[in-house]
């Protein structure tokens, strides 16, 4: 029987030892295969950012001759008899020099002369010589683009929603969060369904009547019905900070009831300095949201001077029949950097945050 | 008289102090509560500031546009009452049916694929793979980039001559389509850049799988079960709420569909809502042009209320039938 039993353990260890390798070598290979789709996927990712930032850097000349090049550059030209020729590096026996295209010969060739020695002249293939282009960056683009609408006054406005909004919804989301999470009433559990059914509600029911009710108080083109409800509260953030609330432990507040604090003091004191991270989620999530909308400003602002950078930005795009592609390219660009850099800055934020927000509903 | 705890009576001093008291009114009724309705008090008065803005925001004007939906109004004159007129109107309306067809449209395509990719990226980005926070920032990160410029930048990605994408299918031999400038073609498009931000759809499959506990697979491991069926005996099952959660706000979503589309229609190649050919006429957009440019308040009233009725029938059916295919933790009932 021992003998048996030895030999069985015998044959079982290769087998191990061969599940081991084979295992190993899966790893490696759904490793690889795993980062060779990822790769591709980041390349359809970057590449609009790529293509983007190329653009934006461009010349009008650049933008018409060259529109698919990622990289801005130019095509250099030489003075030859009084004309401006295109500079090509090109290549004869191995040895590469610069000389000048002077006339297109059939059959694809060309006419390259040395511009030293215009006399010098050789027959080639154009497609088989390299242009001699350099890197020609117009930075002035940005400035351009930023001073042919008042983008200052867009920016301006822009941050007013932005962050007296965001002050708003904090203050007001805190409170009522507050309430929803440390108090025993008969109905508080029902008033609480209620704010998260209004999450279904689509906007378009109540937003007809709330402009009517703007612009009889004379509210409408004024920033005031982007900034104004979000005073009282909205079920997302209420419901993303509650559940937050809940976590904090009860002994805490107790603690702070025994030494005599109020409700406010215990909110002010225990409750939002640990809810910390969930206050900067929240306040995250409203600043990109408030960054790039468009709808209700559409709605809401009237006259230039009332616009945000997205209803700028929408309208000189609209505004030219001929595309002034660069510009509108700059300032997409900047209008994406401050959420980027946010994103960068608090990217564990940002995936917790949705994570909270997303699962528990 | 009741005897106090120090085993003194009740002064006339102490009544005179309650009756002062009671002359501060709410505060002083406040405080001869009970301790439970104290607590119940402060309660209701942290949550009024949402109920406030619920009547102001929410209930008063679900109220009013369902009134409005009843009558012909234009901002300027009173309403007038109509009936079922702008009801009745909707279904004769072709451009109506052509914006519920082309908001069904599009969800018909975006949907499953962000559902299915969202969800295989999640599963990928869950194993071990190197330099997985990196992937997980970088599939992130378009998703916080919504409206118009991200839109501006896909119309030149996706144009027709020079865009990016033509440019490349053109080193494969094939003649990319008109995209933005073609009525066939505009709502892929559209979808194109929706799957762009699949990244939002992603990080919360993600969270979802990670909160599936993992003695699961290790029971399952034990039991000889091998990857594929873990992924679909465990994985799958576990992942239906999560799923399904996505897919009602999804829905809701589509319906609420507006910037790209505005800014696409609105743009350097065309010059009208809806444009190609009202090919991306979607739903919000058709109510926007009937309320904001037609003034037509009762008839896009008419329209929000269609829709709102529709995402409730919806959505109870979704939850209704959720019990035959959403598999809820805890849940054992129905179970095996």
């Amino acid at each position: 029987m021992a003998g048996t039993m030895q030999l069985q353990t015998r044959s079982e260890l290769p087998l191990l030892k061969r599940l081991a390798v084979s295992m190993k070598f899966h790893q490696l290979f759904f490793n690889g295969l795993s980062t060779l789709l990822l790769s591709a996927g980041a390349v359809f990712i970057l590449f609009p950012f790529l293509y983007m930032v190329s653009t934006s850097l461009k010349d009008v000349t650049q933008l018409r001759t060259n529109p698919r090049g990622l990289i801005p550059e130019h095509q250099e030209t030489v003075e030859i008899d009084g004309k401006d020729e295109p500079l090509y590096l090109v290549n004869i026996d191995g040895v590469e020099r610069q000389m000048a295209l002077i006339k297109n010969q059939p059959g694809g060739k060309g006419i390259f002369v040395d511009p030293a020695n215009p006399s010098e002249q050789i027959i080639l293939k154009i497609d088989e010589q390299k242009q001699v282009e350099t890197l020609d960056v117009h930075l002035e683009n940005y400035a351009e683009a930023w001073d042919s609408a008042p983008f200052n006054t867009y920016l301006v406005n822009t941050l007013l929603i932005t962050f007296v909004g965001m002050f708003g919804m904090l203050l007001s989301c805190s409170l009522v969060a507050y309430g929803f999470s440390r108090f025993r009433a008969r109905w508080i559990n029902t008033l609480f369904l209620l704010l998260l059914s209004t999450i279904m509600l689509p906007r378009q029911v109540t937003l007809i009547p709330i402009y009517i009710l703007f612009q009889k108080i004379g509210w409408v083109d004024t920033l005031l019905p982007l900034i104004v409800p979000q005073f009282f509260a909205n079920a997302y953030d209420v419901f993303l900070l509650r559940q937050f609330f809940m976590r904090i432990p009860l002994e805490l507040d107790d603690a702070a009831r025994l030494d005599g604090a109020n409700p406010l003091q215990v909110l002010w004191y225990v409750i939002l300095p640990q809810a910390r991270p969930a206050l900067l989620t929240v306040g995250i999530f409203h600043f990109t949201y408030a960054w790039n909308d468009f709808y209700e400003p559409l709605i809401f602002l009237h006259s230039q001077k009332n616009w945000t950078l997205a209803i700028g930005l929408q309208t000189l795009d609209a505004m030219y029949t001929t595309p002034d592609t660069h510009h509108i390219m700059a300032i997409s660009l900047l209008m994406m950097l401050p959420p980027i850099i946010l994103f960068f800055l608090s990217q564990r934020i940002f995936t917790q945050g949705v994570v909270v927000s997303g699962v528990k509903g | 008289m009741k005897q106090l705890d120090d085993g003194s009576v009740r002064t006339p001093g102490m009544a005179a102090s309650q009756a002062e008291a009671r002359k501060r009114g709410l505060f002083a009724r406040f405080s001869n509560m009970s301790i439970a309705d104290q607590e119940a008090a402060t309660g209701y008065l942290f949550v009024s500031i949402w109920i406030i803005g619920f009547l102001i925001f929410t209930l008063g004007p679900m109220l009013a546009s369902l009134y409005f939906s009843f009558t012909d109004y234009d901002v300027v004159s009173a309403p007038v009452w109509v009936g079922l007129k702008n009801y009745l109107g909707l279904f004769q309306d072709p451009l109506f049916w052509k914006s519920v067809q082309v908001t069904l449209y599009y969800a018909a395509l975006s949907l499953p694929l962000g559902l299915v990719v969202g969800f295989l990226l999640a599963v990928l980005l869950n194993q071990g793979i190197p330099g997985v926070r990196g992937w997980r920032t970088l599939y992130y990160l378009p998703s916080i980039l919504a409206g118009v410029a991200v839109t501006l930048m896909w119309l030149r990605i996706l144009s027709p001559n020079d865009g990016a994408v033509n440019n490349a299918l053109e080193f494969f031999g094939i003649k990319g389509p008109g995209w933005f400038n073609d009525p066939h073609w505009s709502v892929p498009a559209l979808v194109v850049m929706s799957m762009w931000g699949v990244g939002g759809g992603m990080i919360i499959y993600l969270a979802g799988l990670q909160g599936i506990p993992t003695d699961l697979y290790d029971a399952a491991k034990v039991d000889g079960a091998n990857s594929l069926q873990r992924f679909t005996n465990i994985t799958i099952p576990m992942m239906t709420p999560v799923i399904f959660f996505n897919l009602v706000l999804g829905l809701i979503g589509t319906f609420q569909f507006f910037t790209a589309a505005y800014v696409a229609g609105l743009s350097y190649i065309n010059a009208s809502i809806g444009a190609p050919v009202y090919s991306t006429l979607f739903y919000n957009l058709y109510l926007y042009q009937s309320a904001f440019r037609y003034l037509d308040m009762g008839y896009a009233s008419a329209m929000a209320w269609v829709l709102f009725l529709v995402i409730l029938v919806i959505t109870v059916i979704l939850f209704r039938s959720s019990s035959f295919w959403v598999y809820y933790e805890g849940q054992l009932a129905g179970r095996d």
